[in-house]
């Protein structure tokens, strides 16, 4: 051994002692056993942390330039917050490659969220003992659409105030405190000044921090028990009696960062695609009436929330009124969301992965796909009546999926028996899913057009 | 397996002609298709020239800096001797002398900002919107428009493109003599549908109209919009020919090097597992 890789032993003996980095290196790195079989859903966990990442640092670099000021530039109709964006944009160096990858980044969220919360649900990685990894994933989910919606107020657009004001009047419908509480979030009786400057206080720094913390709660609370697979097979069963270690398991890393590292190159293609050279992404990343300012005496025609909200956006437009009150939508709409925590005490089959469920678990998923598609077209449109029957029937759909779920998951017909070891990925799965993905693309083109 | 695929895919194809009429049944006005092209700076130039000289007098472009018409080839001095009328400096946006609440009591409304005019219209509208004046009496200003109707903005460009009508003729009515564009529309009356031809007619020509034999020629005013139009546009993201400049760079290393590269170390690592 050189004397310097003595002195580097010698200075980790020294922090080790102080600090459990090399125990933190192993446990969660270098010995931390992951199941050999993940597939392509298993690379949005990483990509998100990814997307993470891109906000902090480019919002860092956005707080040093924008200014929350909702007051008009004297003699002129525009804000100076508004303004701040297009200097952004314009005058600083680089800064509109800095502002297109944060709110390419925002949608991009959304995007490896939805896919990576939709693997938990086929793989039944919520299932016990990994309902709190669940829990913590789904209270991420929470964070991520307060981060986004409180965000989207800064640009002071049409749409960021008109999409503010929609929202903060939700709560305005809550019975007896609704409108003192609407008064309350705003600082005013309208979104003004004041309620940007919250915005911008709380987008900043309270809601990431609790953000961070949370991801760190959820990555400590996987690594705890160990992540699932796309068998459901418990890899910790099997372990090798000499070291101890799970015979389908491969150390995170290296065999998990390169092959991480291989799902972050493609995924920055689609990313720098959007950011390069469609970074309003046809008017779903950045909406096109945003970049008229914001003005507090004219209400836009149709005030569409950003595209991740649609589906929810659509379930609170079904809900008609009654009993004198609008606040069965709000409720519906605040439901759908919170019913997506339940599922590891709603699901009640025996078996984790869709491999081996049986037929009613996968009829039941195909509808709600279908439904949460389908409804997240129909949120970006304006309302008909055509539109609203449909919403109507899709959220009946998406509803039904999650509380008769412990119907239809316990005694399903056609459940096959888990193998007790991992199974590679074979040709008619890849074949499998190529068509599914196809099919679900094209059918929410076709339902986009004809409705 | 292969054949559920193909059936699968072709009963898809025969819902896709169902979609098409229901999509053209939505559109308000049809709008002309832009010629605009950022990259043709000649066209930005004259687009340039345009609007400060017919613009800028109501309107403000508060975003955009004179300075940054250096993007276009031109210097300092040629933006300072033509482009600037009042007694700005260089490195200043393009604002406005017209206080904003001044120009709600002149015209109604307050002129908007045009930095960003091009991203929440887009260059069809604005295209069309500036070729689609008409005469109109009853308007405080004489001046409507087809795109924008009621609009407060007189025509500005009068004198380049003449004057225009517009004649709403009852059922589907073929274009004759000087029509500058036609389009139907249908109503429904007492459950009878009821077509109505609308035709915006060049009744004197402007300098850049030409009426001989009866016909409209508009290709230099056209022209002259289009220019004006890609100036627009190009002022709403001055960066963006830039940006897919380096978008080329970008994509091509992660295409031809990062993947290449990450997948072969992933191959080389995992070749103990598989």
């Amino acid at each position: 051994m050189s004397k310097l890789q003595a002195l580097a032993g010698n200075v980790m003996n020294w922090v080790d002692d102080r600090f459990p980095a090399t125990k933190m290196y192993k446990e969660h790195l270098s010995e931390y056993y992951a199941p050999k079989n993940f597939n392509f859903w298993y690379f949005f966990g990483s990509l998100a942390l990814l997307v993470l990442v891109i906000q902090i640092v480019t919002g860092i670099f956005l707080t040093m330039n924008y200014k929350p000021d909702g007051n008009l530039i004297p003699g002129t109709n525009v804000s100076v917050a508004f303004m701040s964006v297009e200097y952004i944009m314009r005058d600083v160096a680089g800064g509109w490659l800095i502002r297109y990858m944060h709110s390419t980044g925002a949608s991009m969220f959304f995007v490896v969220v939805y896919l990576h919360m939709f693997r938990g649900l086929i793989y039944g990685s919520y299932k016990q003992p990994r309902e709190l990894i669940w829990i913590f994933g789904m209270l991420i989910f929470l964070c991520l659409m307060a981060e986004a919606f409180l965000g989207y107020l800064l640009p002071w657009g049409q749409m960021s105030f008109w999409g503010a004001q929609v929202i903060v009047n939700l709560f305005a419908s809550i019975p007896v405190i609704g409108p003192d509480l609407s008064v309350w979030i705003r600082g005013d009786f309208v979104v003004s000044d004041a309620t940007l400057n919250r915005f911008f206080a709380l987008h900043v720094i309270a809601v990431p921090l609790v953000l961070l913390a949370l991801v760190v709660a959820h990555i400590v609370a996987l690594h705890e028990v160990g992540s699932n697979n796309p068998d459901g097979v418990e890899i910790k069963k099997n372990k090798d009696p000499k070291t101890g270690i799970p015979l389908d398991g491969i150390p995170f890393h290296p065999y998990y960062t390169v092959k991480d590292i291989l799902g972050v190159a493609v995924f920055l293609v689609a990313f720098s695609y959007v950011v390069f050279f469609a970074p309003e992404m046809g008017g779903f990343f950045l909406e096109y009436p945003n970049f008229d300012p914001a003005d507090p005496l004219k209400t836009p025609a149709h005030i569409a929330p950003v595209w991740y909200f649609t589906p929810f956006y659509a379930i609170l437009r079904a809900i008609p009124s009654f009993l004198g009150t609008q606040v069965w939508g709000v409720i519906g709409m605040g439901a759908a969301v919170v019913i997506i925590a339940f599922l590891p005490w709603l699901d009640r089959s025996p078996v984790k992965s869709i491999r081996y469920r049986g037929r009613n678990f996968k009829i039941a998923l195909v509808l709600f796909i279908i439904s949460f598609i389908c409804l997240g077209i129909l949120g970006a449109k304006p309302a008909t009546n055509l539109r609203t029957i449909l919403s109507q029937v899709f959220s009946v759909i998406y509803f039904g999926f999650f509380l008769f779920m412990p119907l239809y998951t316990k005694n399903d017909v056609g459940t096959t028996p888990v193998p007790a070891r991992t199974t590679d990925t074979n040709t008619q799965r890849q074949i499998g899913f190529a068509v599914y993905a196809l099919l679900a693309v094209l059918g929410a083109f076709v339902f986009g057009k004809l409705v | 397996m292969k054949n559920k695929i193909v059936k699968i895919l072709a009963a898809c194809s025969l819902l896709l002609p169902l979609a098409t009429p229901a999509l053209a049944a939505g559109a308000s006005v049809a709008l002309d298709h832009s010629p605009s092209n950022v990259r043709d700076v000649e066209s930005l130039q004259r687009g340039a020239q345009l609007f400060a000289n017919y613009c800028l007098s109501c309107h403000g472009a508060s975003a955009m800096r004179y300075n940054r018409l250096q993007d276009l080839g031109l210097s300092e001095e040629q933006i300072r001797t033509n482009l600037m009328f009042a007694s700005e400096k260089v490195g200043e946006p393009m604002r406005v002398a017209m206080q904003a609440k001044d120009g709600k009591v002149w015209f109604g409304a307050t002129p908007p900002d045009l930095s960003l005019i091009a991203r929440s219209r887009g260059a069809d509208w604005l295209y069309t919107y500036l070729r689609s004046f008409y005469r109109d009496p009853s308007r405080p200003t004489g001046w409507n428009n087809t795109v924008f109707d009621k609009v407060g903005m007189p025509h500005v460009l009068w004198q380049l493109q003449g004057d225009l009508e517009l004649k709403v003729l009852d059922g589907k009515v073929e274009a004759k003599g000087p029509v500058v564009r036609s389009w139907e529309t249908v109503e429904h009356v007492n459950g009878k549908e009821k077509v109505s031809t609308h035709q915006l007619v060049l009744t004197r020509a402007g300098e850049l109209t030409r009426l001989t034999d009866g016909k409209a020629n508009t290709f230099d005013y056209d022209n002259k919009v289009a220019d004006l139009t890609n100036y627009i546009v190009w002022m709403g993201e001055p960066a963006q020919v830039t940006r897919e400049r380096i978008g080329y760079g970008v994509l091509l290393f992660l295409i031809f090097l990062l993947v290449p590269m990450a997948y072969l170390l992933k191959k080389e690592y995992w070749r103990d597992i598989h």
